[in-house]
């Protein structure tokens, strides 16, 4: 009895050291849920889900605080993606966060800027060049449309354009293939 | 006899070869008008290099090709250039894109030719002449030659596959083409031959092509080094380079592997006639051969001018009237226009007229009844009825795993299917989406990379200012004997740099007005006299009222 009771004793300290080593040794600085999870999401960096940025909400959806269905660019495949990924049930897009809407770039109107820097400083991806008191222009190729350089802008002079399609970027549309008789 | 091999799968679908063919390869129009876009080729779109109003001459370029893969493009007749803009293309789009339009003289001047002896000229130059010359594919992928006949590592490619099967039903410009200029087809061969150090050119030519393959013959008896003209039966798609290298060798390219992988390349005789021409003649690619059949009344093969509009074309082979749209291509691989108003392009080798009765509309697609006609038809050893459920399903990641890359789309498949089902379009489908879904990945990653070291710059640039802002607190608790003289000398300085800082603003003229067109530099002027002035008012008003 009693050296069942040590043998028990023995291997929960035992056990235990190993466990205990092993959560040093192999210990994982981030959530590796966190990157997958930001692997998902359309990187806009818009911040329409309420959080200042993909990575925060990211870390906000690993830790439960938020829903899977605040992200309106990443629309409804990014969130049928978090659904898969999480184990979830799909949801729709919340209206609170705002629409899915085509994807489009910012454009400044250079005869109205003044130069004020004020876009810049808002831009998340560094998309826009230029400096004090001179005219500003977007980097076209590295704008995600996230629309946070249009309210700064004291004179208005920027406006989102969309991208329209061109022949590089055309894709086939799915074939028709409703069922039937010889129509 | 060369012993021939076989490919997986192919069909037999009706020839229509008869309607076009045998009838002489006939001049094009001259139109009054052509639109010829910068981008007829894979690769970057060549660059404008022509503005309105400029005369051009026969031959002279006005695309030029920019970037590593890439092509010129040239003014085929001598005239006008009468804009440069966006213009309807022969693509199942129907978008828009940059393109020269050219008002020709109907004078056809040519610009001075510089043909080239490439026996003695340097392979760098030699490629350079056929990339300004614009030699791209011919077959139908535009691809540029210049860079497949870079030959890269030493030892070359071993085996030159010239490709003259045209397995597609209605088409017979390579077929026109071999009957009439198989000298030529030669001379070109020859000089890829040079390029890649081949050791063995093989010439492929369906069977239902003997006149075809009887010109070749006896052009190849003549060349200096042997050439062999292999007959090969007649099955759909042996004109696809994998399939046709697979019957000429008996290799098989790997799976997303190319031919040269295996030691082959494989070119369109047309390319090769077209190489003969901008190297031995110096004459850019300015025309094709076009296949115009189908409902027509004079179906017939045209050298036509690269740009010249469908309309202007296809009235010379007179369609019947029931005509109700056009297919460019061949029936299989081939799409509908979606407008007559685009332009003949390097890869448009025919033009089908199309009627109700001609070509019936396509019967609704029933249920897949998994019979597997489709995975047996595949040239490309696919299982298309896998595919369509992971296509269908819009699992694009599982039909990737399936290879789905492999496919060639050549129709095989829709064309057998008993259930009517559009098979290869399902493909072309997914294709699209998962090129747009790679697309959109790499933005996603090159915007989180970008945003990830704009935070890391804040954070740094917040740190640095405040262990500034702590050096000044510590500096300024340690006030120092010569406190006076400091501020002296301090305010000494400020004027100093408020003076030189006025010098220098006088000095400052703008750089970027040395391209600017001589109105905006008017302006430009007339507001820097408005400027003066109002600073000479500016400055007097303040005299005054000091005075």
């Amino acid at each position: 009895m009693l050296a069942a009771l040590w043998v028990m004793a023995g291997l929960a300290v035992v056990l235990g050291a190993v466990l205990g080593f092993a959560a040093v040794r192999f210990h994982v600085e981030d959530n590796p849920l966190v990157e997958k999870i930001d692997a998902i999401l359309p990187q806009t960096q818009c911040g329409q889900c309420g959080f200042p940025g993909c990575r925060p909400y990211a870390e906000a959806i690993a830790s439960g605080a938020a829903d899977i269905n605040q992200c309106p660019p990443g629309g409804e495949p990014g969130i049928r993606k978090l659904a898969e990924l999480l184990g979830k049930e799909f949801k729709p897009l919340n209206a609170e966060h705002g629409a899915p809407k085509p994807k489009s770039v910012a454009l400044i109107d250079e005869r109205l800027c003044i130069g004020c820097t004020l876009c810049a400083q808002a831009c998340p991806v560094d998309a826009i060049v230029g400096a004090a008191k001179q005219m500003h222009t977007v980097i076209v190729s590295e704008c995600t449309g996230c629309e946070l350089c249009l309210a700064p802008c004291p004179v208005d002079c920027i406006h989102m354009v969309p991208i329209g399609e061109k022949i590089g970027t055309w894709k086939w549309d799915p074939p028709d293939y409703s069922y039937g008789p010889t129509a | 006899m060369k012993p021939l091999f076989h490919f997986h799968g192919g069909i037999h679908p009706p020839q229509h070869k008869s309607e076009s063919a045998g009838r002489g390869i006939v001049p094009g129009p001259l139109p009054k008008r052509l639109v010829l876009p910068l981008h007829q080729h894979i690769g970057a779109p060549a660059r404008a290099i022509v503005k309105p109003g400029d005369r051009v001459l026969k031959g002279q370029m006005i695309g030029q090709p920019q970037g590593p893969i890439s092509a010129g493009v040239h003014a085929p007749t001598s005239g006008t250039i009468h804009a440069v803009g966006l213009h309807g293309l022969p693509h199942p789009s129907g978008l828009h894109d940059l393109c020269i339009e050219l008002w020709p003289d109907q004078e056809d001047r040519w610009i001075e030719r510089q043909p080239i002896d490439y026996r003695t000229e340097d392979a760098t130059r030699l490629l350079d002449h056929l990339r300004n010359a614009g030699v791209v594919g011919l077959g139908g992928a535009v691809f540029p030659s210049a860079v497949k006949l870079n030959p890269g590592p030493p030892g070359g490619v071993p085996t030159l596959i010239i490709n003259g099967a045209e397995c597609e039903p209605w088409i017979t410009c390579d077929d026109a083409l071999m009957r009439e200029r198989s000298g030529e087809i030669v001379e070109g061969i020859l000089i890829m031959r040079h390029l890649l150090d081949a050791r063995e050119i093989l010439i492929g030519i369906e069977d239902n092509k003997p006149e075809a393959a009887a010109a070749m013959r006896k052009a190849a008896a003549a060349s200096p080094f042997p050439m062999e003209v292999v007959v090969v039966p007649t099955i759909y798609p042996t004109g696809g380079a994998k399939q046709l290298t697979q019957i000429l060798t008996g290799k098989e390219a790997p799976s997303s592997g190319r031919s040269s992988d295996i030691g082959v390349a494989c070119f369109n005789v047309a390319t090769a006639y077209t190489v003969h021409r901008a190297v031995n003649h110096g004459e850019p690619v300015l025309s094709r051969v076009v296949t115009v059949t189908g409902n027509v009344g004079q179906a017939r093969n045209f050298d036509a001018l690269i740009g010249t509009l469908v309309p202007d074309l296809v009235a010379l082979a007179q369609p019947r009237d029931d005509t109700d749209g056009f297919i460019m291509g061949g029936p299989l691989m081939g799409h509908r226009l979606p407008s007559l108003d685009v332009p003949v392009v390097k890869a448009m080798n025919c033009l089908i007229a199309t009627s109700p009765a001609l070509f019936k509309p396509a019967p609704r697609p029933m249920p897949c009844i998994r019979c597997g006609r489709c995975a047996a038809a595949c040239p490309a050893n696919l299982q298309p009825q896998d595919l369509h459920w992971f296509a269908k399903a819009a699992n694009f990641g599982k039909a990737q795993e399936y290879a789905l890359f492999d496919c060639i789309e050549c129709g095989c498949c829709s064309y057998v299917c008993p259930s009517h089902i559009p098979l290869v379009q399902y493909f072309r489908h997914a294709k699209g989406e998962i090129w747009a879904r790679e697309r959109e990945k790499r933005a996603a990653d090159i915007a989180r990379e970008r945003h990830t070291v704009r935070e890391d710059r804040l954070a740094r640039e917040k740190k640095e200012r405040a262990e500034r802002l702590a050096q000044k607190a510590a500096a300024a608790a340690t006030p120092t004997a010569r406190d006076g003289a400091a501020t002296q000398s301090k305010d000494d300085a400020l004027r100093a740099a408020i003076e030189r800082a006025k010098a220098k603003k006088a000095e400052i003229v703008p750089k970027n007005t040395d391209n600017l067109p001589p109105s905006t530099l008017s302006e430009i002027e007339k507001i820097e006299a408005r400027r003066a002035q109002l600073r000479k008012a500016a400055t007097k008003s303040l005299d005054e009222s000091e005075d």
